[in-house]
């Protein structure tokens, strides 16, 4: 199977990737490659294991076949601290952003710096209000997490993710429930992050429109497959039905609007059960 | 039959599975005291949490209970003209067994309940997730500073239980009912042993702080991430540590007390 963009200049690339959560078959043998410095989407319909998907490449789960490797390391082979270590280079931000609700703004974002280093305070000081006024909210920082709306909280979480200057950040529906002035916002960060910093950056999403203008290369999964990979304008001109019925948003196609279920007649004119 | 064999076989492995899952959680948090211990602040700060908010309810209970056990011990005493033995008698109860007990079980509602569900929440908002993906182990940051103010927490809250109860137990003995308060405090001391009652009755106190504290702390950390698990697993923290709060006391008290 490759369908895989070269991996020669990939930061992290999956292989035979399969999962499953009980019975249910989340990922089916996919591969995957992730190039360094750009902005790779993994898109797809909800429930189809996006989200596992980055728990797999931060090594919070384990597949049941195949490897990720992540900068040359084979992410489940590592030892705890060797994880633990990787993990300091990565970044994740995640849907609900994930604050720690005891803490003010200026703590989150400090809270990874104080954990791994023994920066003196006036220089973590000077790194936070730092990575505060890269999103914007520099003026936030003595407010609680409950005192900021979904956009702010999520600007937040991308400041602590990118507070020990990751190689890679792994977004989580960064767009999904935004109002349109906070998701231009974010999709501006993304993008201007991953420039500046050198990043590279995984985005998880079914927010198409968005992620489309940012993305330099999509994956769509669907049915714990690859369905349709490519740059944002091969994935508009994709044929695949299910690519197609993803990116215009069609009720039925090979997606079905309805959950498996018995003949609808048959199922009314059924008497004695409840359900 | 075989119906009744089969949820028999299913609830034995859920719950030995579950056993063998807070014993693994014991263990990693127990293998963290030694870096929350080089950063003491993350520890009296769950210190205050668990232990002084939880003062007020103990001293309120434990001065109640001792005036109950001041009145009671006072009519029964009375009969038997052995009033003077007041002390001894409020003194006893409370070291040996209700100081420990009833703090416990008051512990176990006041701030176990609190822990679970603030730990299930913390994992319900992906902040556990979150700490794990910052390279921060959640076991270490989290769950250890809570389980040593637990185990610290509880002895002294008893203390503070018996202590309080034992002046309860004066001002009704001896403030209301005219017990003599150098026979009710002079008894007390001379017929309170140190080892035998004081110090049996800290061991007790550290053990039930160890199993409310570990029980607390497991319900959350393995509570269903909704809002509904997080209501379930707060609901079984103060069952699961009352009961084995109470079954614990019996043991102890059998073992420790038994040659007497």
């Amino acid at each position: 199977m490759d369908n895989s963009v070269s991996s020669q200049h990939s930061l992290v690339s999956v292989r035979n990737l399969s999962f499953s959560r009980g019975d249910k078959k989340i990922f089916d043998d996919i591969s995957l490659d992730f190039q360094r410095g750009k902005i790779t989407a993994i898109m797809g319909p909800s429930g189809t294991g996006k989200t596992t998907l980055l728990k797999l490449i931060g090594g919070q789960l384990y597949p049941d076949q195949g490897s990720i490797t992540v900068d040359g390391q084979n992410v489940h082979k590592l030892r705890r601290t060797e994880l633990y270590n990787l993990r300091k280079r990565l970044g994740m931000l995640f849907q609900s952003g994930a604050l720690l609700t005891d803490m003010n703004v200026y703590d989150n974002v400090a809270f990874p710096l104080r954990e791994h280093t023994h920066l003196p305070e006036s220089m973590i000081r000077t790194l936070v209000l730092m990575k505060l006024q890269a999103v914007g909210l520099r003026g936030a920082r003595n407010l609680m997490p409950n005192e900021l709306s979904g956009g702010m909280a999520r600007r937040i979480a991308l400041a602590r993710a990118i507070a020990l200057d990751p190689m890679m950040i792994l977004y989580d529906e960064p767009f999904t429930g935004q109002d349109p002035i906070s998701m231009g916002v974010l999709v501006h960060l993304i993008k201007s992050l991953n420039a500046i910093l050198g990043l590279t950056s995984i985005i998880v999403s079914h927010d198409v429109h968005d992620t489309s203008a940012i993305a330099d290369y999509i994956y769509v999964l669907s049915g714990g497959k690859i369905v349709g990979q490519g740059t944002p304008k091969e994935i508009q001109q994709s044929e695949s039905e299910w690519v197609q019925q993803f990116m215009t948003g069609a009720a039925d196609g090979p997606v079905h609007f309805h959950y498996p279920a018995k003949d609808y007649v048959d199922d009314l004119l059924s008497s004695g059960k409840r359900y | 039959m075989i119906q009744f064999l089969q949820y028999l076989g299913k609830s034995t492995r859920t719950s030995f599975t579950k056993l063998g899952r807070g014993t693994y959680f014991l263990l990693q948090t127990i293998s963290g005291i030694l870096s929350v211990l080089a950063r003491p602040r993350l520890l009296l700060n769950q210190m205050y949490s668990v232990g002084v908010l939880s003062f007020l309810i103990i001293t309120i209970s434990g001065l109640f209970v001792g005036m109950v056990l001041g009145l009671q011990g006072y009519y029964t005493l009375s009969d038997f003209g052995a009033e003077e033995t007041l002390g001894v008698m409020v003194a006893a109860s409370l070291v040996r067994e209700l100081g420990p007990v009833v703090s416990a079980l008051l512990f176990a509602g006041r701030a176990g309940s609190a822990l679970t569900a603030e730990i299930g929440l913390m994992k319900a908002t992906e902040q556990l997730s979150g700490m794990e993906m910052m390279a921060v182990d959640p076991v270490k940051r989290i769950i250890t500073p809570r389980f040593l103010a637990g185990l610290i927490s509880m002895p002294i809250l008893a203390a503070l239980f018996s202590a309080v109860g034992i002046i309860g137990g004066q001002i009704i003995g001896s403030g209301l009912l005219g017990v003599d308060e150098g026979a009710y405090w002079s008894q007390m001391q001379a017929n309170i042993d140190f080892q035998d009652d004081i110090i049996n009755g800290v061991i007790k106190s550290i053990v039930f702080g160890f199993i409310a504290s570990w029980i607390a702390l497991f319900e959350g950390y393995d509570a269903i991430p909704t809002s509904e698990g997080v209501s379930r697993a707060t609901t079984r923290t103060v069952v699961n540590s009352a009961f084995s709060i109470l079954g614990l006391d019996f043991i102890l008290t059998a073992l420790m007390f038994g040659d007497d």
